[in-house]
């Protein structure tokens, strides 16, 4: 195969542009024969390099004194104290998802689940967060249901609960849709594994499947527009196997136990192209390896093809010399492949031999930091006029048509596909505002939850960028939780184009705005670019999975009402905030205006008075306002609670901004009379907005005696009943 | 009580069964690999809930194969209380310990929940500390939950006051919304609910304990 000749056509095949090609003739001294060029390919791709989006990226706020590990690395470590450290990161997996479902959301949650044990954690917890067309389009069903089953075939296998997430619906991502999955894990503190290969001369070891002909160029596809014809690469899916990977977490952990481990790194995205280059460069040695040794699945396999095939559930490894022997021991009691295919050099460079005969030789140094940078001209979003936003004629209707429909209702059709339950420390199950885990074994506790409203993002990205941090900020608050820290998964259309670059620029700078003012910084990310099916990109979609530590796992709130006669309170200002709001979109069928501003000032003083709340035992009733308003979380609060709830607005604003306004930093509490009173009288003191809004109870959601007057038994149903009715006959 | 988890490749309730276990009996488990073909004399041994060998063939068939099931088996005719928690009620009924089959969900879909059930016989070892005909929370997780067997088995299973544990509702398609079966010896329970997730208020409820202090409660 290295005979072939390079012709520009097969440059571009590449995915390489003519500069970059130069640029490698020059960085090699000569023209790169055809194995070099698909490892070049894949290490210079958009996926790989981060080439749009690193200039932009350093800005983000990535340290605190609780961060032991920030970007870079293949997941993000933070203390949690005792001892303890917590590693999470979270992975798109859009364009293998969007072509098959079931396979791309299954290995999206296998590579994500490998970047967290590969750093010796445990896997604790997953969670995803879900992007998919207008319910209407005919595919929506049918990648719903896949991307559900896949997700739940790879994790319910695995035995790591899936814990919560979130699923949107918008026409934007009618022909690419968003499948970005997380992992959050659990090591100690002292025995964290790092990629940095070090030893001239250690055996560098593969271990778990073999390798086939899989996923070749998965990298190069993640890093291009659709096009109609982009159903045509099926064969370029992966095909996982959790049964693998469940094998691969428990001999890894018990390598991970003793002393054997040097470095190691899992195979991802190109395969075991970039796991060896990324091991070399840390580490600033070179390896060379013999494929023959490679263990293959199918016959006649090519230097090309091993190198670039993304054949799942593999990890590379650089052992101590003498170990191997009692690593190949344990990987053989779990049924693994292991295999010494290579060693550490002094070279500097990647050098693989296959038959005999050297058939790639290239600098590691330029294949990662000669990789272009691009610091991609864009044009900042502008800024939209405000938007009068008027009421509409029935608001029982409405309301009943938010909370029963696609965007509000229940996501437990989802979420029962999924064991959340496994490894019996759930403690917060999906359907709140942040999942919470035990930390096994401790009276202390995780809180997750991924967040973004790409409406806001499209709107004003800078706000949008804010929005997500913050949100995920406050879902982990309510449910009592101290947030310490975010990955992130940057879903954005072609950075080629200014405006999209423009979204890009400015949602990442609203979310360093946030880090920042909430101390709540980056520690790891992926960036998903060229999210545009024949020219139409999706809205700007930064999602943001945040974990927070709750110290008392009793001390914790959720958001079902628990007593009939409680007093419910609103924390935090209702502004006139519709613009760009579900209900202007859902409702009128609208999308302008401004979205509500966060401030983040009064995001973080808001905040931690309620976390305190919740913390000091005064409240076990919390939800926080987001989507839909008010009146939506009321609603989610009665439902959850199995009985209704009677409220006064009498804010001086017209009925259906009280109702449906999106303003930021609120949150809804319930608690007997007595300690709400305690609660009002402290918040006053602290200078903090509360309303106490009505009683919990009653067979009905009552607004202003019976302006709104809904049955709990209507609005339950149709709550519950909308995806269920949605996904019948789903193919 | 001293009790045994059987550990397969891939079980993945394997710590959870301990867990539970642990904090009932007080005494940990010995947690036994497939590979072994002997181990200690235990008063308990379960088979935990997972995936193991990835539910490839059928759930259950493989593991039902391995060495550490011959002795199983035969601690199993010896008498010892054998109990099999979802993939283990599985693997039970591949041994044929326990009569019928686990077919896929009749929906077809996974299915993770909370499920009302009645413990249809509490005068067996394992349910001895539930009352006749109490109602439990008991959760589910599982893609192959669907309880089979021909009528004269059924008959025969609900004759013998064989169905330990029934849904109160339809959650997968089984005959007869049989949750839980013992052998006609009562030495062996399979279910496909898990109650060692239901035994602390935290995780939702504490329904699941009666199950192990019957046992307890019985060997004592």
């Amino acid at each position: 195969m290295n005979d072939i000749k390079i012709t520009p056509e097969i440059v571009k095949e590449h995915g390489l542009t003519e500069a970059e090609y130069d640029r490698i003739v020059s960085a090699m001294g000569r023209e790169p024969n055809y194995t070099e060029l698909g490892i070049y390919s894949v290490m210079w791709s958009e996926h790989c390099s981060y080439k749009s989006s690193r200039f932009h990226l350093k800005k983000l706020p990535t340290e605190a004194p609780w961060v032991i590990c920030g970007p870079g690395e293949n997941a993000g470590v933070i203390d949690i104290g005792d001892g303890q450290a917590v590693i999470f990161k979270m992975e798109s997996h859009n364009h293998p998802s969007y072509i098959e479902p079931y396979q791309g959301a299954a290995t999206g949650v296998g590579g994500i689940l490998r970047d967290v044990f590969t750093m010796g954690a445990r896997p604790v917890a997953n969670m995803n967060a879900l992007r998919f067309g207008e319910p209407s389009h005919p595919k929506t069903k049918h990648l719903l249901a896949g991307v559900v089953e896949g997700i739940g075939g790879y994790g319910n296998c695995v035995g790591v609960p899936t814990v919560g997430g979130e699923t949107n619906f918008d026409p934007s991502y009618n022909g690419n849709i968003l499948v970005n999955a997380m992992t959050v894990g659990l090591a100690d503190k002292d025995k964290i594994f790092y990629s940095a290969a070090a030893g001239v001369g250690n055996p560098v070891v593969y271990v778990g499947s073999k390798t086939g002909r899989d996923g070749i160029h998965g990298a190069t596809m993640a890093s291009a527009e659709f096009t109609e014809d982009s159903e045509e690469k099926r064969p370029t899916v992966q095909v996982g196997d959790p049964f693998t990977e469940k094998l691969l977490i428990e001999a890894c952990l018990e390598l991970m136990a003793t002393d054997a481990i040097i470095a190691i790194q899992d195979m991802g995205a190109a395969g075991l192209t970039s796991s060896s280059v990324e091991m070399a460069s840390k580490g600033g040695v070179g390896f060379e390896l013999n494929l023959d040794k490679v263990p293959q699945r199918e016959a006649n396999m090519t230097p090309y093809e091993m190198c670039l095939s993304e054949s799942q559930e593999r990890m590379l490894m650089v052992l101590k010399p003498g170990r191997e022997e009692m690593a190949q021991a344990i990987f053989e009691k779990w049924e693994l492949d292991f295999a010494v295919i290579g060693e550490i050099t002094d070279t500097g460079k990647l050098t693989l031999t296959f038959g005999g005969d050297i058939v790639g030789d290239m600098p590691i140094a330029s294949l990662v930091e000669d990789a272009p940078e691009y610091e991609r001209p864009y044009t900042p979003t502008p800024t939209r006029p405000t938007a009068d936003v008027p009421a509409v004629n029935d608001l029982n209707k409405a309301v009943m048509d938010m909370v029963g429909g696609p965007h509000l209702c229940s996501r437990r059709w989802i979420w029962e596909q999924y064991d959340h339950m496994v490894m019996g420390d759930t403690i917060g199950r999906p359907g709140g505002d942040a999942a919470v885990v035990r930390v096994h074994g401790t009276d202390k506790a995780l809180a997750i939850s991924t967040d973004v409203s790409p409406r806001y993002c499209f709107a004003n990205p800078v706000e949008g960028g804010r929005q997500a941090v913050a949100e995920t900020w406050r879902n982990i608050t309510a449910v009592g939780g101290m947030p310490l820290a975010i990955t992130n998964c940057l879903n954005f259309g072609n950075p080629e184009r200014k405006d999209i670059m423009g979204q890009f620029v400015g949602c990442l700078e609203g979310m360093g705005e946030a880090c920042r003012a909430l101390d709540y910084p980056i520690v790891s990310g992926n960036v998903s670019l060229y999210n545009e099916t024949n020219g139409s990109g999706i809205l700007p979609t930064p999602a943001i999975g945040g974990v927070g530590i709750l110290k008392n796992a009793d001390a914790r709130a959720t958001i079902n009402f628990k007593a009939e006669g409680d007093t419910i309170l609103l924390i935090g200002e209702t502004k006139d905030e519709l613009g760009a709001s579900l209900y202007q979109k859902q409702l009128l069928g609208e999308d302008s205006g401004m979205p509500p501003h966060v401030d983040l000032t009064i995001e973080r003083r808001n905040g931690d008075f309620v976390r305190a709340l919740i913390e000091n035992g005064q409240v076990s009733t919390c939800h926080d306002l987001s989507d839909g308003g008010l009146i939506a979380g009321l609603a989610d609060m009665a439902i959850a609670g199995s009985m209704g709830a009677s409220v006064t607005l009498n804010d001086d604003q017209p009925l259906h901004v009280s109702l449906f306004s999106e303003t930021q930093a609120r949150y809804l509490i319930s608690a007997d009379d007595a300690t709400a009173e305690d609660i009002r009288r402290e918040a006053k003191d602290a200078g903090i907005p509360v309303t106490i809004l009505g009683k919990t109870g009653g067979k009905c959601l009552n607004v202003n005696d019976g302006t709104i007057d809904i049955a709990m038994s209507d609005l339950t149903s149709a709550h519950r009943d909308w995806m269920p009715n949605f996904m019948k006959n789903a193919s | 009580m001293k009790s045994a988890v059987i550990v397969f490749p891939g079980s993945n309730c394997d710590r959870d069964m301990a867990v539970a276990l642990t904090k009932i009996t007080g005494n940990k488990p010995l947690m036994v690999w497939h590979q072994e073909t002997d181990f200690d004399t235990v008063d308990f041994i379960a088979l935990p809930g997972g995936f193991s060998y990835g539910d490839y063939l059928r759930c259950g068939a493989m593991s039902a194969k391995s060495n550490i099931m011959k002795e199983v088996i035969r601690r199993a005719e010896d008498g010892v209380p054998i109990f099999g928690v979802c993939n283990g009620f599985q693997v039970l009924t591949e041994t044929g310990l326990l009569p019928g089959a686990l077919m896929r969900n009749a929906n077809l879909s996974f299915v993770c929940k909370d499920v009302k059930m009645t413990v249809a016989n509490n005068d067996t070892m394992f349910t001895a500390d539930y009352a006749e005909d109490e109602e439990i929370l008991i959760p589910v997780a599982h893609h192959d939950g669907n309880y089979f067997a021909d009528e004269n088995t059924l008959d025969t299973l609900e004759g013998e006051g064989q169905v330990a544990f029934r849904y109160n509702e339809d959650i997968n398609g089984a005959q007869r919304a049989i949750a839980g079966i013992t052998n006609k010896r009562g030495n062996i329970l399979g279910m496909m609910p898990h109650p060692e997730r239901m035994i602390e208020p935290a995780l939702g409820g504490s329904d699941g304990r009666k199950l192990f202090t019957s046992v307890m409660n019985r060997l004592s």
